[in-house]
């Protein structure tokens, strides 16, 4: 494929990606400013999420938006901004996505075990 | 309204100065007229460029105290009210020398985002005939007013930061191209200007369209290019 | 000795959005991580997260937090200004939708404070 078509997707899938996160940040924020309303308690947390399949696949699909749509952009920073080598950017903004995709699912995934043991 | 302006002029090259000048202040006085009064009366060595003196021809762009404008139509009124004037040559090209700047990239770029147009038709041929209220010719039309300025090109920060980016103008005369259904480059006219140099690198911030002295929207253009690769890349063919 | 050209081709609204955009994405990316970490070791048990719940009661962490979703905030209502910007009909009302983005976020992130203490 040309680097056009490459870059071309590249860019794509960053907007794609930010349109699930438009959705599932507008949720996400709701629901945080409701949980805050008179304070958190774990006992709350994990009645409300603790073995709750739709909060895990939400999170999940979360997460795996912000692992595709951060590091696209801060690749493009890394290209705009510094001096960096695009190879090297390249290799930092795979990095990156590899460890929220990996923290990010492994938080999912412990707040989907909580109260099971 | 002062008798005098205190008018500061970048000389030299890249690592120049300013020099100050003092010159009368006139009645409907473009900075234009300022320059030359500099350029006859006290400082023939100084370096700029005009041709058409009538906002056509696209030569006479400046920064003046700060913004760049096209200098036969700006009135000294209009951004000189405390009698100060600061001129200097464009950014984002190379100084050649004192006001001109070397404009081999800016033109080039037109090129490389295909900037002329491929006919598919022969003079043999009869008119191509399009209607006025036709949706892709007010798109064209909205753009082809371009006077090659290089003030939208100046004010662009994605320019600065990428020197191979096309940069506004060329991507809205491509825009024009792309409406013109008489061209006959199709897909390959939209791989010139599709990816990160190309409409892709633009990051809508405006300073082209907030500049341009023809008020025409590159930003408005570019984001219609983006459209155009998008359709491509999701059928398959770019 | 050389001079200095001044340039102000910068002070204009759409670039100030396009500023608020870069930084609150560069931030929120590098809250990502941290985020996920934190949450991974919070959730190691109801004793551990009540402990994190408790840390996250004092005023300074909470009025952190609440920067944090006014950023949040902003890069999701500037995001979608640029999605429509991009992905719609061009329209002249691209002024009207920077300020109306900018006063959502600051909505939000009021709405989060109010709720909050
Ligand atoms: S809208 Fe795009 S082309 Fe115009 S100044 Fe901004 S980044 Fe440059
Ligand atoms: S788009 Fe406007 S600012 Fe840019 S070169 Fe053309 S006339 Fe000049
Ligand atoms: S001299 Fe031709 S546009 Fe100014």
């Amino acid at each position: 494929m040309s680097v056009e078509g490459i870059q071309s997707r590249v860019w794509l899938a960053q907007r794609l990606s930010a349109m699930v996160l438009a959705v599932a940040v507008t949720v996400h924020l709701g629901g945080m400013i409701l949980a805050v309303q008179g304070g958190l308690t774990a006992a709350e947390i994990i009645q409300r999420v603790g073995g709750n399949g739709v909060a895990a696949s939400f999170y999940g699909i979360f997460v795996l938006a912000a692992a595709v749509h951060a590091p696209i952009g801060l690749r493009t920073v890394l290209l705009e901004m510094t001096a960096l080598n695009p190879r090297v950017a390249d290799g930092v903004a795979g990095v990156f996505a590899v460890a929220v995709l990996v923290l990010g699912l492994r938080a999912v995934l412990g707040f989907y075990q909580l109260g099971a043991v | 309204m002062e008798d005098m302006l205190a008018v500061s002029i970048w000389r030299g090259g890249e690592d120049g100065e300013f020099v100050s000048y003092d010159v009368p202040r006139l009645e409907n006085q473009t900075v234009l007229d300022v320059v030359t009064y500099v350029q006859r009366k006290l400082d023939p060595g100084l370096s700029y460029r005009f041709a058409c003196r009538v906002g056509m021809c696209g030569s006479c762009a400046m920064t003046v105290n700060g913004r760049a404008r096209w200098t036969c139509r700006t009135h000294v009124s209009r951004v000189a009210d405390d009698g100060r004037l600061e001129i200097a040559p464009l950014r984002n090209l190379p100084v050649v020398k004192d006001l001109s700047v070397d404009m081999v990239d800016f033109f080039d770029k037109w090129a490389k985002a295909g900037g002329a147009f491929s006919p598919t038709k022969s003079r043999a041929d009869d008119f191509a005939a399009i209607p006025p209220g036709d949706a892709k010719r007010r798109q064209a039309n909205a753009g082809i007013e371009c006077i090659g300025c290089a003030v939208c090109y100046t004010s662009c920060d994605v320019v600065t930061w990428k020197p191979g980016y096309l940069g506004p103008a060329a991507l809205n005369r491509a825009w024009t191209l792309v409406n013109d259904t008489r061209d006959g480059l199709g897909r390959a006219r939209l791989r010139l200007v599709a990816g990160d140099d190309g409409c892709l690198g633009c990051h809508s911030q405006q300073g082209c369209q907030e500049h341009c002295p023809k008020s025409l929207s590159p930003t408005a253009a570019i984001a219609g290019l983006k459209r155009a690769v998008v359709v491509a890349v999701l059928k398959g063919k770019l | 000795m050389a001079g200095q050209i001044k340039v102000t081709h910068r002070n204009h609204a759409t670039w100030w959005a396009f500023a608020l955009h870069r930084l609150s994405g560069v931030a929120l990316a590098l809250f990502l991580p941290v985020h996920f970490l934190v949450l991974g070791l919070a959730i190691q048990g109801e004793a551990a997260l009540d402990g994190a719940l408790i840390w996250t009661e004092q005023p300074l962490v909470k009025l952190a937090e609440a920067g944090l979703i006014v950023l949040l905030a902003a890069h999701l209502t500037g995001g979608v200004r640029l999605l429509a910007l991009e992905f719609l009909p061009w329209r002249d009302w691209q002024k009207t939708l920077a300020a109306l983005a900018g006063g959502v976020s600051l909505a939000v992130g009021l709405l989060f404070l109010v709720n909050a203490f």
